[in-house]
């Protein structure tokens, strides 16, 4: 499952930094006559109700869903790691206020706290890009803080600090590298949680706004022709399936191979 | 044991205090004036200066905090820009909506994950564990909001078995149960699985095995009411998901909720009700978590004395 994960993500990725320049439609051409037109040989997954061809949107889309979750990921996971890594290694009351300020924010369930400061902030992809990286930290920062807690009592790293290392490099050359594996696996499944989440905004009117294509907002317009046009429904829904199912299979698979703990007991 | 919980208890409190600071903090985010904001740019300043009184704007920080939290206490979150009613009045008359979807989204994941889990676990490594692992990470990245709509049309639009939208009769909860569900299912049943894995191993059950019970009584009446203890604490946990997963639900479906409450009230910038929402759906979470946590210490010892 691992090798089908990659070979998902790697074609998505091919698809979408390649697919709009190999294709021979713009996303935003329209052709109004054949608006919500069916597959054919000329346009493969259709035309929208303006008339624009879904697979070129889906391609550009596909950027869009790819570049907010890399944003998102990188930002929540360095921010995570950072943290988290301060708040495992002093302890005490650095440790005390950032895990409150931790628990608070998970006390917000999933997109909740998203969608409210999008709702506050205005509809973009720059604040949903914002949102969710503010909120994603948080789980970064508990796991690597788990991870710093164990690993700071390891002989090598009480060894550096006898031999007179400065924090930032046990922290940097020592600890955190014993807590990348872990981020990693994290960061791979918060790749399908990110998209997801933009989709999810977007689809609510929340995130990429029109005409720029993004498959939430398709999802959202398409539902208004479901009946006489569910194409317009159905390959944006399968593209963020296939893309999140890969990077899952991935993240699974990731976590298999670098913590047997976890294959024992899946 | 009574120790226990009073310490949980003591523990949620900054919690709480946090939630409803962020949820205050919430309207100061605004860029901008906020009552501006919320009336457009073409209101008069008359108009605006107004609303900035009546939502205490003109104010210091500190004394709209300390507003903000004595109206809290008293259960008054303000009131809605738009139809000039109680935010109080407004939620608590959409919450029966929101709980019974919830409650039926995480009967119909609960049903349909633990055969799944069970089956998967029991036939490990077989052609039957590969399908269901693989059907239920199929269900935790199909979207909700694309789900919702395919069923919508196959069992509303072209059987016509049950209606497309709305609340009544039990038919109507169907749709927006499984498509909420669904995504629960699927982490329930991988849970489900692992946990079954752990407890099949554990000598208790091979003795049970030995002293001649059968396959099914052991897995049963032995391995499963074991497992069942985590798997109970992951579906209080992911109460959460649901909640924000019937945010996007009840607006498919039009499901007369708190969810769809929410997005209204963003679409007409109604913030006081947005504040009003996001805050009931926190607490709520805050509260289903707090008696999780105390549940599973009631039912683990272990947990209690950690």
């Amino acid at each position: 499952m691992t090798k089908v994960g990659a070979a998902i993500v790697l074609a998505a990725i091919l698809a979408a930094l390649a697919g709009p320049a190999v294709m021979p439609f713009n996303p935003s051409d329209q052709e109004l006559a054949l608006r919500l037109e069916g597959p054919s040989a000329r346009h493969w997954f259709g035309l929208d109700e303006l008339g624009r061809d879904i697979l070129a949107r889906v391609l550009v889309g596909a950027r869009i869903s790819l570049l907010v979750g890399l944003i998102v990921v990188g930002v929540s996971s360095t921010i995570g790691t950072l943290l988290g890594s301060i708040a495992g290694y002093f302890g005490g009351v650095v440790d005390e206020i950032l895990s409150r300020l931790m628990d608070i924010l998970l006390a917000f369930p999933g997109l909740l706290l998203a969608i409210a400061m999008v709702a506050v902030l205005g509809p973009s992809l720059t604040n949903v890009i914002l949102a969710l990286s503010l909120i994603g930290w948080v789980g970064y920062a508990r796991l690597v803080r788990g991870q710093v807690l164990r690993a700071r009592e390891l002989e090598f790293v009480q060894a550096a600090r006898a031999l007179g290392a400065s924090i930032p490099r046990i922290l940097g050359q020592h600890i955190i590298p014993t807590a990348l594996p872990a981020v990693t696996v994290q960061a791979t499944l918060g790749m399908g949680g990110a998209i997801l989440a933009e989709a999810a905004l977007s689809f609510l009117g929340l995130g990429v706004q029109p005409p720029t294509p993004s498959w939430g907002t398709m999802l959202s317009y398409g539902r208004a022709h479901m009946l006489e046009a569910p194409h317009l429904t159905i390959f944006p829904g399968i593209a963020i399936a296939v893309l999140v199912l890969g990077f899952n299979f991935l993240g699974d698979g990731l976590r298999d191979a670098l913590d047997p703990q976890a294959r024992k007991q899946t | 044991m009574g120790r226990f919980l009073a310490r949980r208890l003591v523990l949620t409190l900054p919690v709480l205090l946090g939630v409803a600071t962020l949820v205050f903090s919430l309207i100061h985010l605004i860029p901008g004036d906020p009552a501006q904001a919320m009336l457009g740019e073409a209101a008069p300043q008359s108009d605006v200066e107004e609303l900035r009184r009546q939502l205490g704007l003109d104010r210091s920080l500190v004394e709209q905090y300390a507003a903000f939290l004595g109206g809290l206490v008293q259960g008054d979150l303000g009131t809605s820009l738009r139809t000039g009613l109680p935010v109080t009045e407004q939620i608590v008359e959409r919450m029966p909506a929101t709980f019974e979807l919830a409650a039926a989204a995480m009967l119909v994941a609960i049903l349909f994950s633990m055969p799944l889990g069970i089956a998967a676990a029991v036939r490990r490594g077989t052609v039957v564990d590969h399908a269901a692992m693989t059907v239920s990470l199929a269900g935790v990245s199909v979207p909700n909001f694309w789900l919702g709509p395919l069923l919508a049309i196959v069992f509303a639009v072209e059987l016509g078995w049950l209606p497309v939208s709305g609340r009544g009769t039990w038919a109507h909860l169907v749709l927006p149960a499984v498509s909420l569900g669904a995504a629960l299912a699927a982490i329930l049943a991988r849970m489900t699985r692992a946990t079954m894995l752990e407890e099949l191993r554990e000598p208790y059950v091979q003795a049970a095995r030995a002293r001649g019970v059968s396959t099914s009584r052991a897995v049963m009446r032995h391995a499963f009411r074991n497992s069942l203890i985590p798997v109970v604490t992951l579906v209080g946990l992911q109460f959460g998901a649901v909640l924000t997963g019937a945010v996007i639900t009840e607006t498919i479906f039009a499901w007369p909720g708190i969810g769809r409450l929410l997005i209204q009230s963003i679409g007409f910038r109604d913030y006081p009700l947005v504040q009003g929402c996001i805050l009931l759906i926190a607490l709520t979470y805050v509260a289903v978590n707090l008696v999780t946590d105390m549940l599973y210490g009631v039912l683990d010892p272990r947990i209690r004395y950690e």
